[in-house]
């Protein structure tokens, strides 16, 4: 039994048919058009780019719709090169002047601008190139009237080797039939990789001459953990494969199971288990795992995904979809949460030396209450549908919640004025994300309808320790004591008002800190939709009592290494 | 034909998401807008070719405008590029 390495690029383990996969091939001719043909030609590539421009926005909606907006962003890059003028001003200019055929005009033009593009010492500059190269491919096959090339009719369930899988292939492939994928070329950061990772497809990459190697066809077994690929496997081998994958479906299917059961202890102590979205799609996500609510509702994509502030009306449209289709289990929208790291393409914001220290989300909307106003609105208007929670970011001050509570007050007496309906009770809570809020949670618990606490601004902010800096990457951690400090002293203040607390952070999702949570007292774990019975699953199986030990325990501990050796040694 | 030197501010330069916010505000312009870097000079609406000026913070750069109203254009492409943030 022969073994192949390459990289592992998204985890799984896969037996199937070996299929491989040849881009198609596109004839260009090198003959010279007649002076008088150059319209003919330059309207035929005109018409070629078009119906590729079709093409692409048909995988992108597709991709969207499937994987979601950050997936389906390189196909909207896809289309600016479509459109780019200098690749169409080379093409014509080498029909017209050069009197090439539209195709070797083409196929020329991908040659130059790539090696343009190859040439660079910028990594973000030559990966433009694989681009360049998927778009001008395409438009190719529609020169030649080939269909593009796609691994959507597949014969049966395979394993595909292919040299390199551009994004177009990957986001369109069958994932009913596409057990895995090995490609000769690309690393883990290309495209594809990314898009395995999204579609939970096992995939290896970086293994050259797979096509060659792995000609003769048959069985193979593709480990995207460990980048390995067995060859015609024994029968033993395939036994243990087989016995591999049945642990984890059993898994699944253990997950399953608990799909309609309650986030409760084995002592009986219940807790509300809600998953975080970024847009109204994901909420599909979120009841098929049966999540008891939206914990956060991320509203940047609304600002982000639009070239000017979106208006009252699409605001309240997104929002009123959401609280519709949670049909009365409460959602937590969160306003706009702007600055630091994230911009918008049509406000600038000003020079910074410190921008996640500056001019950002509570602080902008402030700043700019009209901005602030047509959100509040917006989200006053979708409380007529089911249950709203308003959640406000970045709060240092009482000042800052007090200023809200006014603008959101003005908003409600607007709307009654106007005859439009509300829910007058909503609720307004903040999310604990700064020391300055950690240490006065007291007072604010005092104001506030609830606290989630964000534990990844929490963590970056009490150690001073920026989390997108990787040469501090390892001064990163939520377990370091202060931070566990700081959200037992939130969710202490909290109960002594009689307040809920949540949490919205990576840390709630995190199984070796559930438990820990459990024992703080937390009420509510918001996480990924696809983490929900994961985290169910422990609850479950602790006992509340012991979970208070054992946060009574690690809060007495003094290092984050301490903390989290002393979990590992927990079991559940 | 007018043109004007002007200094890239923003500390990543012309490059990611810049570059395909300047270009997104360029192509509207009902005017010939050329990038000139030493001996390249490129079509300002390519995102591909402004990309390959790979114009980093500090760098001079020469605009180049042909077409109409060509003061205020270049006026309001010299603000932009001011105020260009990462």
């Amino acid at each position: 039994m022969e073994i192949l390495k390459g990289i592992g690029a998204s985890s799984g383990i896969a037996l199937g048919p070996v299929y491989i996969y040849e881009k198609p091939e596109i004839y260009i001719g090198t003959e010279v058009i007649a002076p008088g043909e150059t319209e003919r030609e330059t309207e035929k590539y005109l018409g070629a780019v078009e119906k590729s421009k079709q093409q692409i926005s048909i995988i992108a909606k597709a991709t969207e719709q499937n994987m979601g907006v950050e997936s389906a962003k390189i196909f909207h890059a896809h289309l600016d090169i479509a459109e780019d003028p200098a690749i169409e001003e080379s093409v014509l200019d080498k029909i017209r002047t050069e009197h090439k055929n539209a195709m070797q005009a083409l196929w020329e033009t991908k040659e130059e601008f790539c090696a343009l593009l190859q040439d660079a010492e910028d990594e973000y500059f030559r990966d433009r190139a694989f681009d360049v190269a998927d778009v001008c491919e395409r438009i190719l096959c529609n020169l030649a009237g080939v269909v593009p090339a796609t691994l959507q009719h597949l014969p049966d369930a395979v394993i595909v080797v292919a040299e390199d899988l551009t994004p177009s292939v990957t986001a369109t492939m069958d994932r009913e039939k596409v057990l895995a994928f090995v490609t000769e070329i690309g690393g883990k950061t290309a495209h594809s990789a990314i898009m395995a990772r999204t579609l939970e497809i096992p995939a290896i990459v970086g293994l050259g001459g797979a096509r060659e190697k792995l000609a003769s066809g048959g069985m193979i077994i593709a480990d995207g953990n460990t980048g390995q690929i067995r060859l015609n496997p024994d029968p033993d081998t395939i036994a243990a494969y087989e016995k591999q994958k049945e642990v984890l479906l059993q898994e699944k299917a253990v997950l399953r199971e608990l799909l309609d059961k309650d986030p409760v202890t084995q002592d009986g102590k219940r807790v509300e288990l809600c998953a975080n979205i970024g847009s109204p799609k994901d909420v599909e996500a979120v009841l098929a795992n049966n999540g008891e609510g939206i914990g956060l509702f991320r509203t940047e994509f609304l600002y982000m995904d639009s070239s000017r502030f979106p208006t009252e009306e699409e605001q309240f449209d997104a929002y009123k979809r959401v609280v519709q289709d949670m049909a009365g289990r409460p959602v937590i929208i969160r306003t706009l949460d702007i600055g630091g790291d994230k911009t918008l393409p049509y406000f600038t914001f000003p020079s910074e030396l410190n921008p996640f220290l500056g001019y950002r989300a509570i602080r902008m909307c402030l700043d700019m209450p009209e901005i602030f106003k047509t959100q509040l609105r917006a989200l006053l208007r979708a409380s007529a549908y089911g249950k709203l929670l308003i959640m406000l970011p970045m709060i240092i001050s009482l000042e800052e919640f007090r200023a809200a509570k006014v603008i959101l007050e003005e908003c409600k007496g607007e709307l009654s004025a106007q005859d439009i309906t509300f829910d007058e009770e909503i609720a307004i809570g903040i999310m604990v994300e700064t020391p300055a809020a950690v240490l006065m949670a007291d007072e604010f618990a005092k104001e506030v309808d609830f606290f989630s606490i964000g534990t990844n601004d929490l963590t970056q902010y009490t150690l001073a320790v920026d989390r997108g800096n990787e040469t501090i990457s390892s001064l990163f951690s939520s377990y370091h004591p202060a931070v566990l400090r700081a959200i037992k002293m939130v969710i202490d203040a909290a109960h002594r008002e009689g307040k809920f607390v949540g949490m919205c952070g990576e840390f709630a999702g995190d199984e070796q800190a559930v438990p820990l949570l459990l024992g703080m007292g937390l009420d509510e774990f918001s996480v990924s939709a696809s983490s929900l019975l994961r985290v169910k699953k422990i609850i479950r199986n602790w006992d509340y009592t012991r979970a208070v030990d054992l946060a009574e325990a690690a809060l007495r501990l003094k290092t984050a290494a301490e903390v989290e050796t002393f979990l590992g040694q927990q079991t559940d | 034909m007018i043109e004007k030197n002007i200094t890239i501010a923003n500390e990543s330069g012309l490059h990611a998401r810049p570059a395909s916010e300047f270009v997104r505000f360029i192509k509207p312009f009902d005017a010939k807008i050329s990038l000139v870097k030493g001996e390249k000079t490129v079509n300002a609406k390519s995102i591909l070719h402004v990309l390959s000026l790979s114009l980093k913070q500090g760098d001079i750069c020469t605009v180049q405008v042909d077409g109409t109203q060509e003061e205020e254009v270049l006026e309001k492409i010299e603000t932009f590029l001011a105020e260009l943030k990462d």
